[in-house]
């Protein structure tokens, strides 16, 4: 039964391709690249403060001298000479239901997402009630103090001189050419400042946010946890999200207190044309601590690699993940730590699957500084390739300059055994059905680190895209 | 009396190479049927063929299972019909916990939902009779079990998934005294209380004292070379396999 899902393997241009209907002047603007009118017109619509407009400019200069990436999966499928395709505001919105490909719309039917809900997470812009909820959760926050809003808001209100002074400044533009480029033409996000003290009981879902303000292509995460306040924040959605305009350049900025604790949870499920090139970084202080717990589906490539600064003494990070690349996808996922502080800890822990054509690669680095003493760090990465066209590779790289620590790593490559998918067929179990049991098994140890609902979403999802695995 | 699983002229290859010739067997319902023979004989490979494993390749023949030829179907299939296969090497499943794959298992096997309360009952009344640790439903599946444990997990899915056809392919091989006894205990509850038939493949004799034997097979490079009452393990048990090796 070869049901073979059907892939964007081609992205049709006529979709981003305003030529024809835009007006002759800015046919020529699209023909220069990324100007700096542009981003002054987007810096304009946004009403940014004037450092943020400079900020913009800077990073549009750095963006233009910086070089594409040189390693990793291939990327030359985007179109950089005509950036601005991908950037200029609100072309996201310009699309209908129907242009939405078949198989995102079949994903959304069988996760069960409800109609108006769909549209909007293809990005054509519906109301429903996530407003509602996003509005509900901001004022349960507030009356712990806790601010939980966007960041193009906050940038005027009394917060603003705190994002003045952590905005990129964990990833700045110079890191690389999409950060600059991030930079330069970010848009929307969320803005989360927990004051001292504060425990967080309710995990906030950024999910709500984003869908009530149709946003998430360039969009900025900014998270503050205050000295020995907590937080569980939740990022996106086990539903794929369309974009027309294919490219995804997000930053997500963490600064974890003195004693604080910040755990971040996403699922990023892009549709299949997507180019992913999402740069998430922490900060951990003294005896803070940092959980990140992400799941890699969808998307054309990716590439993703979470860091966390082990800054202060005894701070800690925990790294789980599972990474699932189908046909068509390249997905380059891993995870970073720099251990800076004495006797900080860190554990990366990941699985990652990779079935019909589609290659899988973990790539990650582990980094101890001088001054880190006693600092130890544990890798544990897994990889199941579900056939033989398959392909999972690891990269890790240790780097170690004190010999004073404890570096453990361990990486297994593996393919799905045919005497497992026996054994449990012998059972009454249908194939498909071992063989999604199997790899929903081996991603186990990181679903149990999501939020319930998600962990379903998450088994959902690995069954969907094992139907066409067999045949 | 209905036949429950004929196997007619049944030969199979595993990766071109040919194991088992022309092989007959008939069991009736709830019927006791031994199968001996010395290492590489084909014992597992018939257990492999009834079941269905794709690795094993059906060159001749056909096999039936209450009037119903299945010498095609697949091993989900088989197994919903009522054959069962207790695994020499039974597999380890991680994240999947012994207790709920059973419950799915029972689910495809019966076609209805079992009620969790219902499955709970049964199943610690089951690890009772074998003497297992009831924290054990909730352990990934063979995950980390001794080599006794994995085999009294097979029998407990046995006991659960009441099939009509038990192959039981070396499940004392490996087992202490005491643990054959316990298993030994499973398999008379499935035979009385289930009236099921079984085809316990073995060349040792030690579970087969407590069990009553229909019939005995000798299988011999891939031949049946004798078949005979229960009295033929005593005779295998005393002279061993040499007086069925010539001719």
């Amino acid at each position: 039964m070869a049901k073979d899902r059907a892939i964007v393997e081609d992205i049709d241009r006529s979709l981003y391709d305003f030529r024809y209907e835009e007006k002759e002047g800015e046919f020529y603007k699209i023909k220069e690249g990324l100007t700096e009118d542009i981003v002054l017109e987007i810096s304009e619509k946004k009403n940014d403060p004037e450092w943020m407009r400079d900020f913009r400019l800077k990073s549009l200069e750095i963006y233009h001298k910086a070089e594409m990436p040189n390693w990793g999966p291939d990327i030359s499928g985007l179109n950089v000479d005509n950036i601005v395709t991908y950037v200029k505001p609100n072309t996201e919105m310009s699309q209908t239901w129907e242009e939405v490909p078949e198989d995102i719309k079949n994903t959304f039917e069988k996760l069960g997402i409800p109609e108006a809900e769909r549209k909007s997470l293809a990005g054509v812009g519906a109301q429903y009630d996530s407003e509602l909820v996003y509005h509900n959760l901001q004022e349960e926050v507030a009356r712990q103090g806790v601010i939980y809003t966007d960041i193009e808001s906050a940038l005027h209100g009394p917060y603003g001189k705190m994002i003045e002074e952590h905005f990129m400044k964990l990833v700045p533009p110079t890191d690389h050419k999409f950060a600059a480029l991030h930079g330069a033409v970010w848009s929307g996000g969320s803005f989360v400042y927990v004051p001292k003290g504060v425990n967080v009981e309710i995990p906030l879902q950024s999910y709500f946010r984003l869908n009530a303000k149709g946003a998430g292509q360039f969009e900025h995460t900014l998270i503050i946890v205050d000295e020995g306040a907590q937080l569980h924040f939740i990022e996106g959605c086990s539903a794929p999200k369309y974009n027309v305009a294919n490219l995804h350049a997000g930053c997500v900025e963490l600064f974890v207190g003195k004693n604080a604790k910040l755990r971040y949870s996403t699922i990023e499920n892009w549709s299949k044309n997507m180019y992913n090139l999402n740069t998430k970084r922490a900060k951990v202080e003294e005896n803070g601590i940092m959980e990140w717990v992400s799941g890699s589906f969808g998307s054309h490539v990716s590439y993703l690699y979470p860091m966390t600064i082990l800054k202060g003494d005894n701070a800690r990070s925990q790294f789980t993940g599972v990474t699932f690349a189908g046909k068509g996808q390249n997905l380059d996922t891993g995870a970073k730590m720099v251990h800076i502080g004495k006797d900080t800890s860190s554990f990366i822990n990941t699985r990652s699957i990779s079935k019909g054509g589609g290659i899988s690669t973990y790539r990650s680095a582990v980094v101890i500084q001088n001054q880190a003493k006693n600092a130890k760090s544990a890798v544990s990465c897994q990889s199941l390739m579900l056939d033989d066209e398959s392909r999972s590779d690891t990269v890790p790289a240790i780097d170690v300059r004190t010999n004073k620590a404890d570096v453990g790593h361990e990486a297994k490559i593996g393919r799905i055994s045919d005497d497992a998918v026996f054994y449990l067929m012998s059972r009454g179990i249908s194939e498909e059905e071992a063989k999604s049991l199997i790899v929903s098994g081996f991603a186990d140890s990181v679903s149990k680190e999501l939020p319930l609902e998600y962990a379903v979403e998450m088994n959902n999802l690995i069954r969907l895209e094992m139907v066409g695995a067999i045949g | 009396m209905a036949d429950l699983l004929d196997v007619k002229n049944l030969s199979v290859s595993v990766e071109e190479k040919a194991i088992l010739d022309a092989i007959n067997l008939t069991i009736n319902k709830g019927e006791t049927h031994v199968l001996m023979g010395p290492n590489g004989a084909g014992k597992s490979t018939l257990g492999n063929a009834i079941m269905g494993n794709p690795r094993y390749t059906i060159t001749g023949g056909n096999l039936f299972f209450n009037g119903e030829n299945i010498t095609a179907e697949p091993v989900d299939k088989r197994a919903k019909r009522g054959i069962f296969l207790s695994f020499q090497n039974p597999l380890e499943v991680p994240g999947v916990s012994l207790g709920n794959f059973i419950r799915s298992a029972m689910e495809e096997r019966f076609g209805k939902r079992i009620r969790l309360w219902d499955f709970r009952k049964e199943l610690k009344a089951s690890m009772d009779i074998l003497g297992m640790d009831h924290s054990y439903a909730e352990r990934d599946l063979n995950v980390g079990f001794s080599g006794g444990e994995k085999k009294k997990a097979e029998i407990l899915q046995l006991l659960m998934l009441k099939p009509e056809l038990a192959i039981l392919d070396e499940t004392d091989s490996g087992l202490d005294v005491d643990a054959v006894r316990t298993v030994s205990e499973g398999i008379k509850a499935y035979q009385k209380n289930m009236d099921g038939a079984l085809l316990i493949i073995t060349h040792s004799t030690r579970i087969l004292e407590a069990l009553n034997v229909d019939k005995t097979h000798v299988i011999i490079n891939g031949r049946i070379k004798a078949t005979g009452d229960g009295s033929l393990v005593n005779k295998i048990n005393d002279e061993g396999f040499e007086s069925f090796l010539e001719g």
